[in-house]
C-alpha cells in the first residue's frame, strides 16, 4: 500500500511540473494556433539559468548550513526572468514574421527554433549531465511508509502558488483580461483597441517564466540536468495540455497531473520502457475520442 | 501523355543499360584495390569514429580527447618509424548510417592505417564489416559486446568483454559479499549494460544467487523513483546497476531518498569523476569493477591521470583511459611490426603481449580481446579506494 | 518531326543517366557511392513523404516509424528468406536479388499496413494534432522495436551472423527503385486521383461536397506514402550491417521534412533536388561538425522566415523548363 502511495505522490509531483509547462503551450495556442515546439526548450534553458544563478550566488560554499531562502527565491525570479526575455524574443524574432503565413510555416519554424536552442545548448553546456546545485537543502522524512521530501513539498507550493498567481493574473489585471480577449477573438480584440502584438508577446513571456519555475524543480526533484531534458518532457507537456482542453488552463493543469500519475504508474506497474510511451498512446486515445479535451468545448467549425 | 511515356521509357532503358552492364561489378564492393591507402612515407593516419554530438557525446568526447593526448605524446617522442601521428575524428552523431559513412571515408579519404572506435558496440557493428572488408585493422576502444571482434581478424579492442566482468562482479557479490538475492536495474538503451546484467545475472544464479527483482531504464532518463520503490519491496540485499556514470549517480541519489540502504554494484561505466558529483555520498558502500584503482594505480596510470588533467583541466574518466591505450596499442604494434602495412599491423596488433597500458597489461587472445585484470573498488568518503583485484 | 525531336530528348536523356551509373559504378570511391546511396534513398523517402504532406496536404511527422517497420521487415525476412531461395535457386547474384527484392516488397507492404493502421485513426484531425498524433506514433513504433527482443532490441538486428546483413543494396538497384516511385507517384500525382488529393489540399469541405471520398483516399495516400518509406527503409537496412532503433528517431522524420521544405512542398522534383540536396550536405557539412546540427537548424528557420515555399514552391521541373524555352521562343519570334 505505501509504494502505491509512493507511486502517487512520485506522479502527482511531476505532474506539477508537466503543468507548469503545460500552461505555457495552452496558453500560446489560446492566442494563436500555434503549437510552441520550442517551449521545451524554454524550460530547458530556464533550469540551466537556475543553475548558473545558484553556481553564481555561491550555493556551494551553504552545503551544510543550507541555501539561505531569499537567495533561492532570487534565483527562481532570475531564472524566470530569463526565461521570458527568451520566450518574449523568439516570438518577435521567429513566429511574428510568419504569423499569417499558412499553418504549416509557423509548425515548421517553431520545429527549427526548438532544434537550434538544443544543439545551440549542447555547444554552450557540453551534453554532460550535471548534478543540480542544492538550492534547497534536501530533507527526507517518512509519513507512513511513504518517503516525503522537502523538495515535493516545494513543488507542490510553488507550483500552486504560480497557478493561483496566474489565474489572479487572467482574471484581475487589465493585461490579463487582454489576453482572455485575443485568446477569445483576435480580431475583436484588435478592434476594440487592444495592442494584439504586446499582448501576444507578453504571453509568451509569461508561459515562458512558468517553464522556467518548472524547470528548477525539475532539476531540484530529478537531480541532473542536460541540453536535451526539454525534447521528451516538453512534448509530454503538451500531451497534457491537450489531454486538458487545449487554451483551457485548468485543463493544463488537470492534464499535467493526470499524465504525471499515468507515467509514474506505468513505470512502476507496467513496465519502465513503456512510461514515455503511454503519454503517446493517451494523446491518440484522446483525440480520437475527444479532441476537444477533458474539460475543452466543442467549437464548431464555421465553413 | 505521349512525353511522358517517352520519357518514362527512356528512363527505363537507361535502367536496363546500366543494369546489364554494371550488373556484375556490384557485387563484392569491388573497391579493394582502391583507397585505403597506407603510404610509407608522411604521417600515420590513425581514423577515429566516434558520437562526438548527440545524446552521448559525452563519451566520444572522452575518448577523443584522451586519444589525442597520446598523438601529442607520441609526437612529442619523436612518432614512430621516424614518422608522425595524427589522428583524425569523424562524428558518428550516434548514429548506425553516420558511422558506417565515417568509417568509409576514414579509408577511402584519409587514408587511415588504423581505425579507432567505437564506444558503442552497436556503432562499431556498422564500422567493423567495413573495417574487416578493407581490412584496416580497427581497435574498438571500450565496445564490450562479444560479437564486435567475431567480424573478422582485422577487429580488435582494448577493453574486456562483458561475459567476464559481468562474471568476476557476479563472483564477488556471492563469494565476497555473500549475498543471495540481488536485483538488477539496467540500462535498455545500451548494449553495454544489457550485456553486463546478463552476463552477472547468469553467473549469479550460477553461483547459486537469486535475482530478486529486475528493472530497467533508459539512459537520458531523469526519474528512477518508480524503479527504485519497486526494488525495495523486492527484499534485495545489493542492486546491480551496469550502466554509465550520469545516470548511476542519480540512482544512487533516488536510492537514499527512498530510504533504500542496500550498496550498489557496478562496471567500469562508473568511472568518471561526474559520478561523485551526482552521486555525492549516496554512493558509500557501492563496489564497482574498473581498469584501475585511483590509491593503487601504477606510475603509468597516474602520470596519464596528470597529463589528461594538465591538458584538459579535468580529470579522465575509464572510457578516455581505454581510448588512450588504444591509440598506444596502435602505436606498439606498428612499432613491433616495423611497418604500416595492413597485414603486418594486423599481425603485430593479434601478438600483443604483456603490453603495459594504462589500463591494465593487455595480451590479445585468439578473440582478439585482452586478457586483463580487473580491479574491484569501493567507494567510501566519497572516493574510490581499491579493494580487490581479479585476474583472467 | 515532333515525335523525332521527343524521341532523341529521351534518348538523350537515357544515354546521360546510363554514363552516370556505369561512372558510379566503378570509377568512384566506396566513400562517394555511400553518399549516392543514401541521397537515392532520401528521394524516395521525401517524394513518398511529398505524397501525403505536399500534395494532400496532411501534415505527417511520423514517416521515421514506417522507415523502420520497412527496414526491419525487410531485412527480418530477408535474412529468414535468403537459405529457402538459394535452395531453389542456388547460391548467387540472381538468389541474392530475389531475396533482396521480395523483402524490400515484404517490408514495404508491412509499413504500408501500418500506415493504414496509423492514418485511419489520425486522418480525423487537422493542422497540427495530425502533426502531433503521427509523431507519437513514430515514437510509440520506434519503443516497441526498442523492446522487442527477437529483433535485437537497443543493441539493433544484425541478422545472423557476425558480418550483419549482406550488402545487397547497390547503385543499380537504389537507382532502379528510386526511378520507379518517382515514376509511379508522377503518374499517380497528374491523374484523376492525384488531382483529387489536391482537391482535399485545397479546400477539403469543398472537395467533400463534390462527392470525393475524401477519407479513404487520405488514408490510401497515406498508406501509400508509409510503403515508400518502407521501401526506403529496406534499401538502408541492407546498406549497414544492422539496423537500430536509434537510427529511426524523430530526428529522421524532421531530416524527411526539410527535404520536402526545402525543395518545395507539393512538388516531386523539388522533393528529388531536396532529398538529394540533404544528404549531400550534411556531408560536405561535415567538417564543421560540432557546429552541424545548429546550422542545420538555422536553414530551416531561415528558409521558412525568407523563402518557405521552397527552392521550386509547388511547380514542377519540366515545366519551368518548358517554361524557360517558351519564353525565349516568344521572344525571339518578336512582339505578338
Amino acid at each position: 500500500m505505501s509504494t502505491l502511495l509512493q507511486q502517487i505522490l512520485n506522479g502527482l509531483s511531476l505532474g506539477s511540473i508537466y503543468a507548469l509547462i503545460a500552461l505555457g503551450y495552452t496558453m500560446v495556442y489560446g492566442i494563436l494556433k500555434l503549437i510552441n515546439f520550442a517551449h521545451g526548450e524554454v524550460f530547458m534553458i530556464g533550469a540551466y539559468a537556475g543553475y548558473f544563478a545558484a553556481l553564481g550566488l555561491g550555493v556551494e560554499r551553504y552545503t551544510d548550513a543550507g541555501f539561505p531562502l531569499y537567495l533561492a527565491i532570487l534565483v527562481l525570479v532570475f531564472a524566470m526572468a530569463v526565461a521570458a526575455l527568451l520566450g518574449a524574443s523568439i516570438e518577435f524574432l521567429a513566429y511574428r514574421p510568419v504569423r499569417s503565413a499558412p499553418r504549416l510555416t509557423p509548425l515548421i519554424t517553431a520545429i527549427g527554433v526548438s532544434l537550434f536552442l538544443q544543439n545551440a545548448a549542447m555547444l554552450a553546456f557540453t551534453p554532460n549531465p550535471r548534478p543540480y546545485p542544492a538550492i534547497l537543502k534536501e530533507v527526507r522524512f517518512e509519513l507512513g511508509g511513504v518517503i516525503v521530501t522537502n523538495v515535493k513539498l516545494t513543488i507542490f507550493v510553488v507550483a500552486i502558488a504560480l497557478m493561483v498567481g496566474l489565474n489572479a493574473f487572467i482574471q484581475r489585471t487589465w493585461t490579463g483580461k487582454a489576453m482572455r480577449a485575443v485568446s477569445t477573438n483576435i480580431d475583436a480584440a484588435r478592434l476594440m483597441g487592444i495592442d494584439t502584438d504586446r499582448i501576444i508577446r507578453a504571453t509568451f513571456a509569461v508561459g515562458s517564466a512558468l517553464a522556467a519555475a518548472g524547470g528548477i524543480l525539475f532539476g531540484l526533484d530529478q537531480i541532473t540536468i542536460n541540453p536535451l531534458m526539454g525534447v521528451l518532457t516538453g512534448l509530454k507537456a503538451f500531451v497534457a495540455a491537450v489531454l486538458g482542453g487545449i487554451g483551457n488552463i485548468r485543463g493544463a493543469v488537470l492534464g499535467g497531473l493526470l499524465i504525471g500519475l499515468a507515467e509514474q504508474m506505468t513505470a512502476g506497474y507496467l513496465s519502465p520502457d513503456y512510461r514515455d510511451a503511454i503519454t503517446f498512446v493517451i494523446l491518440i486515445i484522446i483525440l480520437i475520442l475527444r479532441p476537444q479535451g477533458l474539460l475543452g468545448v466543442v467549437r464548431p467549425e464555421k465553413v | 501523355m505521349h512525353r511522358r511515356q517517352l520519357f518514362s521509357l527512356a528512363v527505363a532503358a537507361g535502367i536496363v543499360i546500366s543494369g546489364s552492364a554494371c550488373k556484375k561489378k556490384d557485387e563484392g564492393g569491388g573497391s579493394d584495390a582502391k583507397g585505403g591507402g597506407k603510404a610509407d612515407k608522411g604521417e600515420i593516419i590513425i581514423g577515429h569514429y566516434a558520437s562526438m554530438t548527440g545524446n552521448t557525446a559525452h563519451f566520444g568526447q572522452d575518448t577523443d580527447k584522451a586519444a589525442r593526448l597520446a598523438v601529442e605524446q607520441l609526437n612529442a617522442a619523436g612518432g614512430v618509424l621516424g614518422r608522425k601521428f595524427k589522428i583524425v575524428t569523424f562524428d558518428t552523431r550516434g548514429d548506425g548510417a553516420e558511422a558506417a559513412n565515417a568509417v568509409t571515408r576514414l579509408i577511402d579519404v584519409e587514408n587511415s592505417t588504423a581505425i579507432l572506435g567505437e564506444v558503442a558496440s552497436s556503432l562499431s557493428l556498422q564500422g567493423a564489416p567495413i573495417a574487416q572488408r578493407r581490412k584496416v585493422p580497427m581497435v574498438s576502444p571500450s565496445s564490450t559486446n562479444p560479437k564486435v571482434t567475431q567480424v573478422g581478424d582485422y577487429i580488435f579492442r582494448v577493453c574486456y568483454i562483458d561475459p567476464f566482468q559481468g562474471k568476476v562482479m557476479a563472483l564477488f557479490a556471492r563469494r565476497t559479499l555473500k549475498l543471495d538475492k540481488v536485483a538488477i536495474l539496467k540500462d535498455v538503451k545500451n548494449d553495454y549494460s544489457i550485456g553486463l546484467a546478463d552476463a552477472f545475472q547468469k553467473a549469479f544464479v550460477a553461483a547459486g544467487g537469486t535475482i530478486a527483482a529486475e528493472q530497467s531504464y533508459s539512459a537520458g532518463d531523469t526519474d528512477f523513483s518508480a524503479q527504485v520503490t519497486a526494488i525495495k519491496s523486492s527484499g534485495a540485499q545489493a542492486i546491480w546497476v551496469p550502466g554509465y556514470y550520469a545516470e548511476v549517480g542519480a540512482i544512487a541519489r533516488t536510492a537514499a531518498r527512498l530510504g533504500v540502504k542496500v550498496p550498489l554494484l557496478g562496471g567500469d561505466g562508473w568511472d568518471a569523476p561526474e559520478l561523485f558529483t551526482i552521486g555525492g555520498d549516496a554512493l558509500n558502500g557501492s563496489y564497482f569493477s574498473n581498469h584501475f584503482a585511483p590509491d593503487q594505480a601504477s606510475p603509468l596510470a597516474q602520470k596519464f591521470v596528470a597529463d589528461f588533467k594538465a591538458k584538459y583541466g579535468q580529470e579522465p574518466t575509464g572510457l578516455g583511459a581505454l581510448g588512450y591505450d588504444g591509440v598506444m596499442v596502435i602505436a606498439d604494434a606498428i612499432r613491433r611490426a616495423g611497418s604500416t602495412a595492413p597485414a603486418a599491423l594486423r599481425d603485430a596488433l593479434a601478438t600483443t603481449k604483456a603490453y603495459e597500458a594504462v589500463t591494465g597489461k593487455i595480451t590479445m587472445d585468439k578473440d582478439r580481446n585482452p586478457e586483463k585484470s580487473v580491479v574491484v573498488l569501493k567507494i567510501d568518503g566519497g572516493k574510490a579506494k581499491y579493494e580487490s583485484l581479479v585476474n583472467p | 518531326m515532333q515525335l523525332l525531336r521527343r524521341l532523341a530528348i529521351a534518348t538523350a536523356i537515357g544515354l546521360v543517366l546510363f554514363g552516370v551509373g556505369a561512372w558510379l559504378q566503378d570509377g568512384v570511391i566506396e566513400y562517394v557511392q555511400r553518399i549516392v546511396l543514401l541521397a537515392g534513398i532520401n528521394v524516395i523517402l521525401a517524394v513518398g513523404l511529398n505524397l501525403i504532406n505536399g500534395t494532400t496536404g496532411q501534415f505527417s511527422i511520423g514517416h521515421a516509424g514506417f522507415m523502420a517497420v520497412g527496414a526491419y521487415g525487410a531485412a527480418f525476412f530477408g535474412v529468414k528468406l535468403a537459405p529457402v531461395v538459394q535452395r531453389l535457386v542456388g547460391v548467387g547474384s540472381v538468389a541474392d536479388a530475389i531475396t533482396f527484392n521480395v523483402a524490400l516488397l515484404i517490408g514495404a507492404s508491412l509499413a504500408g499496413v501500418t500506415g493504414l493502421l496509423v492514418g485511419a485513426p489520425s486522418l480525423r484531425l487537422r493542422g497540427d494534432y495530425l502533426a502531433v498524433v503521427t509523431l507519437g506514433f513514430g515514437e510509440i513504433i520506434r519503443i516497441s522495436f526498442n523492446n522487442a527482443q527477437f529483433l535485437g532490441a537497443a543493441t539493433g538486428y544484425f541478422g545472423d551472423t557476425p558480418a550483419g546483413l549482406p550488402a545487397y543494396t547497390s547503385f543499380f538497384w537504389v537507382y532502379a527503385w528510386t526511378v520507379a516511385i518517382v515514376i509511379l507517384i508522377w503518374n499517380l500525382t497528374f491523374s484523376q486521383t492525384g488531382r483529387s488529393l489536391s482537391a482535399i489540399r485545397e479546400d477539403e469541405i469543398a472537395a467533400e461536397a463534390m462527392a470525393t471520398p475524401t477519407t479513404r483516399l487520405k488514408v490510401l495516400a497515406f498508406s501509400l506514402s508509409a510503403a515508400t518509406a518502407g521501401i526506403a527503409g529496406g534499401l538502408f537496412a541492407y546498406m549497414q550491417s544492422g539496423i537500430r532503433p536509434e537510427d529511426f528517431r524523430f530526428d529522421k522524420s524532421i531530416d524527411m521534412v526539410v527535404m520536402i521544405i526545402i525543395g518545395g512542398l507539393g512538388s516531386i522534383s523539388g522533393a528529388v533536388v531536396g532529398g538529394i540536396f540533404v544528404a549531400v550536405t550534411l556531408e560536405l557539412m561535415r567538417d564543421l561538425q560540432q557546429y552541424r546540427l545548429v546550422m542545420y537548424a538555422l536553414l530551416l528557420i531561415i528558409i521558412m522566415l525568407v523563402r518557405p515555399e521552397g527552392l521550386l514552391g509547388s511547380r514542377e521541373l519540366p515545366a519551368l523548363v518548358r517554361a524557360r524555352f517558351s519564353r525565349a521562343k516568344a521572344a525571339g519570334q518578336g512582339p505578338r
